[in-house]
This record gives C-alpha cells, structure tokens and sequence, in this order.
C-alpha cells in the first residue's frame, strides 16, 4: 500500500529526500538491517501522530534505514497492541509507539483487550504531558479552593470535561474527586480536538486535559493546576496540586517499545537514537507544554508499578 | 489593507503557485481513491511541511485538503463510490448522469460547482470569521444530538425509493455503528471477546465495502462497464461553457447550497457528509421537479459539490478564530501550525497578518486551480473508465479498493469486513435498500450517541437531566426544523389521500 500513497505523494516524497539528503550510516554494524515498522496505535493528526512524523526523519539519518510510520488506529490503541504482541517479529525492526497510562488501564478495565501491560519490551518513555485542570477565562471559579468548594456544596453541579473514558484525563479526575473528597460530573469526549469547543462554548465548567492544551489556548482559559511535581515552564503562574495541598501527579507518557524478547542490546541502542533526537524535538515540543524524558529499563517498569497502584483501584471496580 | 496586498504578492510567488498546483492534483488522485481519507493525506505529508517555512507548510496542506475534498467527485459519478464521505450525494445524480453518457458533463459541473463553494468559503472566512466561529462554539452535546437526529430524519426523504426501505437501511447503520468499543463509557460491545474488533467498523470501510461492491457485481451480472452510455446514445462532449451555463443559471440553488454548507462547516464535528446531505435535500425540496432528483438532475449535484467544499475553508472559521478544529483534516492543520509556534485565534490576525491572510487566499487560488487540474484530470479519468473494458476494470478497481481499505488502518481484518459489508450491500441493494442510507446512520448514530449521553451527564445535578436535551434555544430551533422536515414528507400525502376521495365523489 505504501508504494501506492508513495506514487500518489510522488512529488513530495522527492522533496523530503532532497530537503534531509541521503542519511548516511551512524555506525557500520548487524542492526538495522532493513527499514524500521514504527507502528502508531491512533488516528493521524494527533500528538502521537505528530510526534512520530518529526521523529521520522530524524530517526533515519541517526539509524541509516528507512523508517515506516504506519497507523493501526482502534480501540484506544488496543487493536494495534494486540497484534503487535502476538505477532511483531522481536528483532528490533519492529517497534510500536506505546502511551501511559492506556496500557496499564486497559488491561485491568477490558477482559478481551487482547494484550498485557508487561508484554513488551519498553524501549523509553520520551515525553510527559502532566495533567492540567482548566476552566474558561470567564469562568467564576479564580482558583482551585474556588472549584473545590464549589462543587462541596454542589454535589454533582461541576462538570469536568476530558479525552476517553477510563483514560488518564478521566483517573485523574477520580484521584482529585477523591482526595478533594468532592463529587463532580466527569463528561468524557473522543480525544482532545473536541475539548477547546467545549470549554469555549461552555459545555463544561472544566476540563481535566494535557499541559499541551493549557499552552495551546493560551489567554481564552485559566489553568487552575498543574499535575507536575514542579511547575512548568511555559505556564510559570499556574501552581501545581501539591502546591495546594492535593498529591496528584501524572498525565500521559508517550514512549516506544519492541517485542519482548528483543535482544537487549538493539533495545539499548534504539534508547539512544531516541533519546538523542529528543533533544531536536524538544527545541519544537517543549515551548508546546511537553516536557522531554529518557526513561528506561528498570526505571520504565518501576512507571509502571507506580501506575498500577495509582489508578488501579479506580479501574477494578468496574 | 496593506496587509492583504502583502499576503497576496507572498502566494502569487512563482514557487508558491507550484506548490498550489502540486498539492491540488496530488490532493484529487488521493480523494479519488476511496479508502485514502483528507486527514491521512495531510499527515502524510507533515515531515514534508516542516522543511519548508509556516506560510508555505499551510499553502500546500491547504492545496491538497481542497483537492481531496472535490477529487472524491470523480468515483462518485464514475463508479458511483464516493471517494470521501463528503460525496455520498454526489452519487446520487452525478451516477445517473453518467450512465445517460453524460460523464463529462457532470464532471464539469461538479468541477465549477466545487470551484464556487470553495471561494464561497474562502470569502466568508476572510469576511465573517468571528461571528460564525462564535455561533459554531454553541453547538454543544446537545445541539449535536439534534443535528445527528434531524440528519437521520433526512435519510427517510433520500435519494428515490421509499421512507420505509431508507430508514430501514439507516437502522442497519447504526447497528454497525455500536461495534467496538463505544465512545462514551469504554465498554466493548459485540465484539464476541474477540480482540481485533475492538477497533469495531471504520466508517471509511463500511463506505468503501457499501458502495464499491456491489458496483462491481453489478457490472460482472450486466457483463459490460456499467459507464457505457444505452445503446444509440452519443456521449455528450466536453463543454466547459455548457456545464458553467447549467451551474450558474441556477443561482438560488448555488446561494441555497453554499449558505447551508458554511453554517454546518463551521460546526465542529458534523463533517462533509451532512452538508451536502442536507444541501442536496434542501435543493430536491425547492426544486419545481423534485421528482426527476436521483435519476440524474444537474441540480442535485450542484448542491451536493458546491456546499462540500465550502466546508474545506469553512471549518477553517473556528480554527483559525479559536484554534477549534472544526473536522478532522483541520486537526492536522492545527498541530502543523502549533509546531511552528503559531498560536491559532483571533489574535493570530494582528500578529500574524500576512501569514493568515495569506493561507486564506491560498484556498481561494486553489479552488480557482480546480479548473485546470480538475478538468484535465477528468477527462483523462473519465476516458479511462470509459474505454477499458469491464473485465479488466472490476479487477483493477478491486484491487485499488483492497488496497486503499488496507491502508486505512494497516488491518486485514478492515479488508475482510469490506467484503463482507459489499456482499450484503449488494442484496440489500437488490432489496431496494441503498448504501447511503446505511453508511448515514453509521455516521449520525455516533454522533447522536455522544451528543445524548454527554448532555445526559451534564445534567446529572438536575432532578431529570433529559430536560438538558430541550432547554437551549438552539436546540429548539433544530427540534423545529425537525418537524418542519416530518410535517413536509408526511403531511402532503396524507393530505392527497384524503383529497382524494372527497374528489371522487
């Protein structure tokens, strides 16, 4: 099929070439071999998407092969991780981009999802999008205590907007009804492109969404939280939970892995190409609301266990 | 002032012209292979964008959504399959006109229409962007569940046939629609614990299998290309002149059809597939021979291009006023402009002037470069289809159509789900019962789903939170429109019914 969208995007494609040149060999070695299979488990035009488009190119002149970028969207991600654990050849010319907290939840929420949380091989986890609790400019609720008493006297009477159900947007809500000891109204939409409506038609009162979205919307919204252990950059004004008394922290992690049983030195080396054009991406996704990470090996499944006890028992009950 | 002199002198640049020209026919080939989707040709060409500067990124992701949007025309008239949801009400008359060897001349009239509605959107963008994006952003849940409800409504009233076969078929839609795992809530539903289904059916699947199929087995029954014109009929000419003539002595049509196309372009969400249905059934409706809709009345096909691609600058109103991606092309748009560190909304005028107005005449020059590429393109696809014989053509398409369904989502499963649906289709078909139909329902059942449990859920603080559904006054004057549409299909022949009698007497 790519040969077909290859000759329908001919004369793009041969501007790419000319624009990034022939990507010349890193390393004189036995991997890779043949082109790379990263596999996108969403729709196009997302920030997985995105991410794995700039990462493309910068992948093959670092690698030295071609690099397929191919979407496998549907159910949240769970078709393509299933498929890719039972068939993905673990050589390492195989990879999947992989999202937290959707491979711990999913697991634990679906009987059928067809996939396990520790069925991979984690290559690095290269970005964190912390959580963000926003409300419209002309919203009454000035701060967090504003919200949080609020909703005390007013069971129920607070909306809180977000991507996906059971997803990270809708745990940390769970977690912040809880420790606020409040009951607000978690309305969930298909992804985040719908939530900047919502907010701006006043649809909801708030939204539980990505640092991203905070950046992107700029003046037109308050951000009243930041679900990071320090505040951000890019949104220096907006205090953190813990900085209001709630420990919440998290948001989505985006990442890539190989098959497991992947030989553990193709893991390491795929670590290093990452983390090295990390630092490219950065100068784009950072001043977006990203922040860059390199977490790995033992580090990336102590990430794990971390959210496995942070959200799962929102995920048992049902 | 300065600023759109500026703006203009920047895309009238040699090298600007070409990227134009390079996006709108790479964008036709891609919408005119079905499975091969706006969004996925705009992502595709995303690492594309960041060697060149903002201006010019956006110049040729505009270039192609606007040449995705009326390539999709092309099978729709040709081999009755529309190549993006867009064109489902393309088929309706532009595919009878073809089978009457009137091929050209409908690709002709597709083309200028397609060219009005793209600068139609174009003008209102530069002109009216801040009131329609503020009128856009009160289409909440519950506003969108009458949307879907009053579209579901249309179905009945469709195309030729019945009201009873067409919400039959609209029904089947909506069952195929609840596989997978639903939008709202998480839970699987009929995917029998089976994994793969969990992704349930694409729409764009449902749409290639619905449409496609059954075409082809038509043409192995009837044994020859179902394009070849009824014996003793010449195929009419090319005739540019001809075909402007027919689209612009229909100017309240064209107004009619635009006017509906942007107010539901600047919906986030709604998508082309609603405008031109509901454009095209407006136009059968005024029509003074609605009778002759369906079996290949230029006017319908007027309506139906001309309001889908208003939407491609349309639903650019509450992008670039609020930074709200009104479908999902322009989500990819949003993303390219952010990673250039352009922050959609109004204030991106002021800032950014040149390179606003710049993007926005770009879609202008565009839809004007529809002329050339679109007609050249369509006489060169309308002889292939036409002089290749039907043994070598239904595998040719077959293969395209595996392909590009394929491709869609990398899933092997999609292929076969394609099939299948085709298989049906094509009794169903026998039955009297249409693809657009089913794959309507498939798209509006989501989004009333959504729309219903979301303002469900909004209302959980009060007493009966279906009151949520009634209270806002636009929500009020869809509900009106709903009946009005009821009241007009049903009232008249009940009233002739009643005549009737009473006339003999």
């Amino acid at each position: 099929m790519f040969a077909l969208v290859r000759t329908v995007a001919l004369p793009m494609g041969m501007a790419i070439s000319a624009a990034f040149g022939m990507a010349a060999p890193a390393v004189a070695q036995d991997f890779p071999t043949r082109a790379i299979e990263y596999i996108i488990p969403f729709n196009p035009g997302g920030e997985s998407d995105v991410t794995a488009r700039l990462q493309e190119p910068l992948l093959k002149e670092a690698l030295g092969v071609d690099v397929n970028v191919r979407h496998q969207p549907g159910g949240g991600g769970a078709v393509a991780w299933s498929e890719f654990q039972s068939n993905a050849e673990a050589d390492g010319h195989e990879i999947i981009g992989i999202n937290l907290p959707h491979i711990v939840g999913q697991p634990i929420q679906r009987a059928d999802a067809g996939y396990s949380t520790e069925g991979f091989d984690i290559i690095t986890w290269f970005h964190f999008t912390p959580h963000v609790l926003i409300v419209p400019a002309s919203s009454p609720f000035q701060t967090l205590d504003d919200l949080v008493s609020f909703a005390t006297e007013n069971p129920q009477a607070v909306t809180m907007g977000g991507s996906g159900t059971f997803s990270g947007n809708h745990l940390e809500t769970l977690r912040f009804e809880e420790l606020a000891e409040v009951d607000v109204t978690y309305i969930p939409f298909t992804g985040t492109g719908p939530l900047p409506a919502a907010i701006l038609g006043g649809h909801v009162g708030s939204v539980m969404s990505n640092s991203t979205l905070g950046v992107q919307m700029g003046d037109q919204v308050r951000v009243l939280a930041v679900a990071a252990d320090e505040r951000l950059e890019v949104l220096p004004d907006v205090p953190t939970f813990k900085e209001q008394g709630y420990d919440i922290v998290g948001g989505t992690f985006r990442g890539v892995a190989a098959p497991k049983g992947t030989p553990a030195d193709r893991v390491t080396m795929l670590a290093d190409v990452f983390t090295e054009i990390n630092e490219t991406l950065g100068e784009r996704q950072i001043p977006m609301g990203f922040q860059m990470t390199d977490i790995r090996g033992d580090d990336a499944v102590a990430l794990l266990d971390r959210l496995k006890t942070q959200y799962g028992p929102y995920l048992e009950g049902n | 002032m300065d600023v759109f002199l500026e703006a203009a002198q920047s895309i009238l640049a040699p090298h600007m012209l070409l990227l134009v020209f390079l996006g709108v026919t790479a964008g036709l080939f891609v919408g005119a292979l079905p499975g091969l989707t706006a969004t996925m040709a705009l992502a595709l060409m995303l690492p594309f964008t960041f060697t060149l500067d903002a201006l010019e990124g956006l110049v040729a992701l505009g270039a192609v959504y606007m040449g995705t949007i009326y390539g999709g025309a092309f099978t729709a008239i040709l081999i009755n399959t529309p190549g993006t949801p867009s064109s489902i009400a393309t088929t309706f008359d532009g595919h009878p006109m073809a089978k009457q060897g009137r091929g050209l001349e409908a690709i002709s009239i597709a083309t200028i229409a397609s060219v009005v509605g793209g600068l139609v959107g174009v003008a209102f963008l530069l002109l009216a962007a801040p009131p329609l994006a503020k009128l856009a952003i009160r289409f909440g849940p519950a506003e969108m569940f009458w949307v879907a409800i009053l579209g579901l409504t249309l179905i009945g009233t469709l195309a030729s046939g019945s009201v009873l076969k067409g919400l039959l078929g609209g029904a089947i839609g909506l069952l195929i629609g609840t596989i997978g795992i639903s939008p709202i809530g998480g839970e699987s539903r009929f995917t029998l614990g089976w994994p793969p289904l969990q992704g349930g059916v694409s729409l764009i699947v449902a749409l290639i299998g619905l449409f496609v199929i059954p075409e082809l087995l038509d043409m192995i029954r009837r044994g020859r290309a179902a394009l070849a014109p009824p014996l003793g009929v010449t195929p009419s000419r090319f005739n540019f002149g001809s075909a402007a003539r027919t689209v612009f002595s229909q100017p309240v049509n064209l107004i009619r059809s635009c006017g509906i196309g942007q107010i539901i372009a600047v919906i986030p969400g709604a998508g082309g597939s609603i405008t031109s249905l509901v454009a095209y059934n407006e136009a059968k409706r005024a029509s003074k021979s609605p009778e002759t809709f369906g079996k290949g009345n230029p006017e319908g096909l007027v309506a139906s291009e001309s309001s889908n691609n208003v939407m491609v600058a349309g639903s650019m109103v509450p992008l670039l006023a609020l930074g709200i991606p009104g479908a999902p092309p322009d989500a990819v748009i949003l993303g390219v402009m952010l990673l250039h560190g352009l922050r959609p909304g109004l204030a991106l005028f002021t800032e950014s002037g040149v390179l606003a107005n710049g993007f926005i005449l770009s879609m202008g020059l565009a839809a004007l470069m529809l002329i050339p590429v679109g007609l050249l393109g369509g006489q060169l696809i309308y002889r292939i289809v036409l002089r290749t014989p039907y043994y070598f053509l239904v595998p040719t398409i077959l293969v395209i159509t595996m392909l590009g369904t394929y491709a869609l989502r990398n899933n092997l499963l999609d292929v076969a789900i394609m099939l299948g649906l085709g298989v049906a289709g094509f009794m169903l078909r026998g039955l009297g019962i249409g693809a657009a139909p089913i794959v309507l329902g498939l798209i509006l059942g989501t989004i009333a789903e959504q729309g219903y449990v979301q303002t469900i859920l909004g209302g959980m603080a009060l007493p009966v939170p279906q009151v949520r559904l009634f209270i806002n006054p636009l929500s009020q004057i869809i509900i009106g429109l709903i009946l009005a549409v009821l009241l007009w299909s049903f009232v008249p022949p009940l009233l002739r019914r009643w005549r009737k009698p009473r006339g003999g007497e």
